[in-house]
């Protein structure tokens, strides 16, 4: 350690996870493209959310891959997450990730070690939430519904959802605003919540 | 920068990956999970010949526990790259690391309560 540190380095410090977290959880919000993932996120996060990529074609670097670079199916995509230290000793990430069925290297990545998954819903556009619901369950992910209702006016019932979707009757539905952090807090309580039913 | 859960075409970006790794295919995410916390090892040196990358890897990692997606988030590094580094620096004894490796079945009660208890507090 340097016992001399500089004030860039001090300024520095405030991105590290606090030195006596001893455990790291996940948890996943999916959801189709402009549902309100990075925004919840943001809402939750203590740190300026973070952006990656992952490459999609990850297995098969290769130097003759390098002549074909603008082969359309070698695409990189972009994930984000945050940060939420949730006790002394205990962090929690939020990893927004797409739903398309063509990124499983990343939903591979992604489900490994995760609690489970919150599952943003724009009730005007179920049918985009389909492919999704699908990965979710195809990685064996336990989810929630959050239903992110971009206009106020438009009212959509819990039935009309559960309906829609043809969920389980005992799949958590909830109604949330992903700008606001309380009622985001509140959407993965639900989450969280059902992963403790089943884990009873 | 591509907009999350976009696609871009592939650019000069993946050229440099390619060098940055020498080629090597990436490992998985089975040692070190997206939200695995690692630091440097205390007293450690640079290995020699070390390239700009794992530079910037040893002195991000020297200020204490980040994630492996933070560490690649900060040095704007694909996470697989981030991963494959990382990896070596580990197997070379330089790296420290919290949480457990992944479960596959991850169901542990006294997690999602420290978890449930943690986000009740942030709702008044
Ligand atoms: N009115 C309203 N707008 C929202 C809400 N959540 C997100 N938005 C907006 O919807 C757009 C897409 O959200 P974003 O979080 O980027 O979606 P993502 O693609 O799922 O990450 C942004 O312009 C947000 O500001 C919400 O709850 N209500
Ligand atoms: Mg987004």
């Amino acid at each position: 350690m340097d016992s001399n540190p500089s004030s860039a380095e001090t300024a520095q410090k405030s991105i590290y996870v606090s030195s006596e977290v001893t455990n790291a959880a996940k948890i996943l919000v999916v959801g189709h493209f402009a549902v309100g993932k990075t925004t919840l996120i943001g809402s939750l996060s203590e740190i300026t959310p973070l952006r990656t990529e992952e490459k999609m074609t990850q297995a098969s670097v290769h130097v003759d891959d390098l002549r074909g670079v603008t082969d359309k199916t070698t695409t990189t995509v972009a994930l984000d997450f945050g940060r939420l230290t949730l006790s002394d000793d205990l962090v929690l990430y939020l990893f927004g990730t797409p739903g398309q069925q063509r990124f499983m290297q990343l939903w591979e990545d992604m489900a490994r070690g995760a609690l489970g998954a919150l599952l943003l819903v724009d009730p005007a556009r179920l049918e985009e939430t389909f492919p999704v619901i699908d990965l979710v369950e195809r990685y064996g992910l336990e989810y929630a519904i959050a239903v992110n209702c971009f206009d106020p006016a438009a009212t959509y019932s819990e039935a009309e959802v559960r309906e829609a979707l043809d969920l389980l009757p005992d799949t958590p539905v909830v109604y949330c605003d992903a700008r606001d952090q309380q009622s985001s807090a509140m959407a993965l309580i639900a989450l969280v919540r059902h992963l403790l039913e089943r884990a009873a | 920068m591509t907009t999350p859960g976009e696609e871009a075409p592939v650019t000069s970006d993946f050229v440099r990956s390619y060098v940055i790794t020498g080629g090597r295919d990436l490992p998985s995410s089975e040692e070190l999970a997206l939200h695995t916390l690692v630091t440097l090892a205390p007293g450690r040196t640079l290995p020699l010949g070390a390239g700009p990358e794992v530079k910037a890897i040893w002195e991000l990692c020297a200020g204490g526990y980040l994630s492996v997606a933070e560490v690649a988030g900060h040095l704007g590094l694909p996470v697989g790259v981030a991963r494959l580094l990382l990896t070596d620096l580990s197997e070379q004894g330089h790296l420290l690391r919290r949480a457990e490796p992944p479960r596959a079945q991850n169901v542990d009660r006294a997690t999602l309560e420290k978890v449930l208890n943690g986000l009740q507090s942030l709702i008044g």
